[in-house]
């Protein structure tokens, strides 16, 4: 295999398809829309399924319908489409399938634009939907790493029977940049134990969300609760970046990962023992290595493209024994790898304190300098 | 003088592909005859192993409980776009949603007119019974104008709360709808030639034409606040006029088809 020039959107779509992809459902939106373009030349044309629903609500029971046959299904939206998916998910997750996502994050909230932005944090990482529930999430920050988290994502949905959400922006799915893909695997069709595709030989069975008893119901949430602390065990991904001597860390994952360790880079140039904690499991999120982390560092740097959703659990992670600063664009701006070294420099230069809220430091210098006036 | 044994001859039984449980539904409720009917064309057709079915969200929401085939149950409204899922992986079974009104002409309005006009080639079962069921009796899409409902209680005003929606009829505009009839549950005759369109309707799909839908007309007496008998006249009085019994569109491949 040789590297070619993907785009990211293109790579996740062709990476779905060797991994095994029987179907795809999804609906236009940008800055998405190039993984539904491509898939509707490309499954055909290898005799598999393809649809463009008439929304994201029927792109995602379409998903629930054809996952509940045992095959390989994706979907694939942005920010305000993910929103309406939301019922399908909690559904999906209730049924215990196996369904794996993308999410192409672009600026909200509501209609927004379409500029890369990483806000549907709290709504996927901590959401997905109504009801206790805990899809895997999991964030690339470059072509090929979202080529492999897409072509491992079935294999993991498939071993805990729930959902994967592969959590990327509009910056990641529109960029174009040299990446390998993988071998084409060979296209099953799966019947697995608990699947419905026709009761030939064999006891009905029958898929559904619904526990109308609460006692089962209960039973049923506590069951998946403990196959959450398995996959906390099993799953948790994240990467470091000069991190064996610093003193100060950047945590940032996705694009603003990415970015940062431009930043980080440049830092280091001028002396600052400063490194970076990339999470690609958002959901489960890699809490013990973080605080492990924390506690030998002088400063942590949250780096996001959003109001500081991921803040807050860097916070509550590292119990308010590290001091941490935070520096965010929002609402479709990426930061510049010049914006993200300087507040570095600031971190290092102007210690904060543990007592304040990180948030509101950023948020009166961004106020002053976007808007003016106290 | 030895007596000849007596020969006894089966002529009517449960059908294999319903289980024999007690069902929830109502005393006098027709979705009791309504799977019944589905039932026994699949047996008819011995179809049952290689069907899947999709229940909705409403009163037949444990429809899953009552057929003896594989079934996944879809969120409200929601039933045509699973059924989608299903049919487009497996083409080679038979897919039938079985929604009620609010289901499908209220919240799954969006979903049921993409899958028609897909000529997507799933079959589906469509109870009008003029109210949401399940939560009490209020308002649907197919409540008539004036009909008193637990949200509508000084009667529907079309002025309002606008026209009830002639579904049937709606769908049966779309290209790809192969076979769209109206059907009523409220005698024997009717309900004979009810059997009859479902037969065609899996027929339609069987012979990979598209679309198939049979509306079925029915009683809720516990939420009308009528008697089964006076549920099953008023039906015959009231909604018949406003919806009335036809053969929307049938496909001519189907046209020599006799059942």
């Amino acid at each position: 295999m040789t590297k070619e020039m993907l785009k990211g959107n293109v790579a996740i779509a062709e990476a779905a398809v060797r991994a095994g992809l029987n179907a795809y459902f999804g609906y236009p939106i940008t800055p998405q829309t190039e993984l539904l373009e491509y898939l509707s030349a490309r499954m055909p044309e290898l005799g598999r399924a393809f649809v463009q629903a008439e929304s994201e609500l029927g792109a995602v029971n379409m998903v629930y319908g054809a996952a509940c046959t045992g095959a390989r299904v994706l979907s694939s939206s942005s920010s305000p489409g993910i929103s309406l998916m939301m019922e399908g998910i909690s559904y999906i997750y209730g049924t215990e399938i196996p369904v794996v996502l993308v999410d192409v994050m672009r600026g909200g909230p509501g209609l927004g634009n379409i500029a890369p932005a990483q806000a549907d944090y709290n709504q996927i990482v901590h959401g997905g939907g109504h009801g206790d529930m805990h899809p895997i999430v999991l964030a690339p920050a470059n072509v090929q790493e979202a080529i492999d988290i897409t072509y491992n994502a079935f294999d993991l949905a498939e071993k805990y029977r729930t959902i994967v959400v592969i959590l990327a922006d509009g910056s990641l799915g529109q960029i174009m940049e040299p990446a390998e893909l993988p071998e084409m695997k060979p296209l099953l069709m799966r019947q697995p134990d608990w699947a419905t595709y026709g009761a030939e030989g064999r006891p009905k069975r029958f898929l559904s969300s619904i526990n109308i008893d609460p006692a089962k119901h209960e039973i049923f949430n506590i069951r998946m609760e403990q196959r959450w602390q398995k996959i906390i065990a099993n799953e948790i991904r994240f990467k470091e970046y000069y991190l064996d001597d610093a003193k100060y860390a950047v945590v940032a994952f996705g694009t603003s990962g990415r970015i940062a360790l431009s930043a980080v880079r440049s830092a280091r140039a001028k002396g600052i023992p400063v490194g970076l904690f990339r999470p690609v499991s958002l959901a489960p999120f890699p809490e013990q290595a973080l605080y492990e982390l924390s506690k030998r560092l002088e400063g942590l740097l949250v780096v996001e493209m959003n109001n500081g959703q991921m803040l807050e659990d860097v916070i509550k992670i590292t119990r308010h024994q590290t001091p941490i600063d935070f520096y965010a664009r929002t609402g479709g701006i990426v930061p510049m790898p010049e914006e993200i070294e300087a507040a570095i420099l600031r971190m290092v230069e102007e210690p904060v304190n543990t007592t304040e809220h990180p948030r509101d430091r950023w948020l009166a210098r961004l106020s002053q300098e976007l808007i003016g006036g106290s | 003088m030895v007596q000849a044994a007596l020969e006894e001859q089966i002529v009517y039984s449960r059908p294999e592909s319903f289980t024999a449980v007690q069902t929830h539904y109502c005393p006098g409720c027709t979705h009791g005859t309504a799977h019944r009917l589905v039932a026994e064309v699949i047996d008819e057709m011995e179809i049952r192993e290689k069907t899947v079915g999709v229940a909705s969200v409403g009163c037949s929401v444990f429809a899953y409980n009552y057929f003896n085939m594989d079934f996944v149950q879809a969120p409200h409204g929601r039933a045509p776009a699973m059924a989608t899922g299903v049919k487009r992986v497996l083409p080679d079974r038979f897919v039938f949603t079985y929604q009620g009104d609010g289901d499908l002409a209220s919240i799954g309005m969006g979903e049921i007119v993409a899958a028609a006009a897909r000529g997507e080639n799933i079959t589906v079962i469509f109870i009008n019974n003029a109210n949401y069921g399940m939560t009490g009796g209020q308002m649907a899409p197919t409540t008539l104008p004036g009909q008193q409902t637990s949200s509508s209680p000084n009667g529907r005003d079309v002025e309002v709360m606008g026209f009830p929606i002639r579904t049937a009829e709606l769908l049966s505009t779309l290209d790809g709808a192969s076979y769209v009839v109206r059907r009523s549950l409220h005698d024997p005759k009717n309900i004979r030639m009810a059997k009859k369109a479902i037969r065609m309707a899996f027929e339609t799909q069987k012979q990979g034409l598209g679309f198939s839908m049979v509306e079925l007309l029915s009683v809720c007496p516990t939420n009308w606040g009528m008697t089964p008998y006076q549920a099953n006249q008023w039906v015959q009085s009231a909604m018949v006029p406003y919806y009335p019994l036809n053969d929307f569109k049938v496909h001519p491949a189907l046209a020599n088809f006799r059942v």
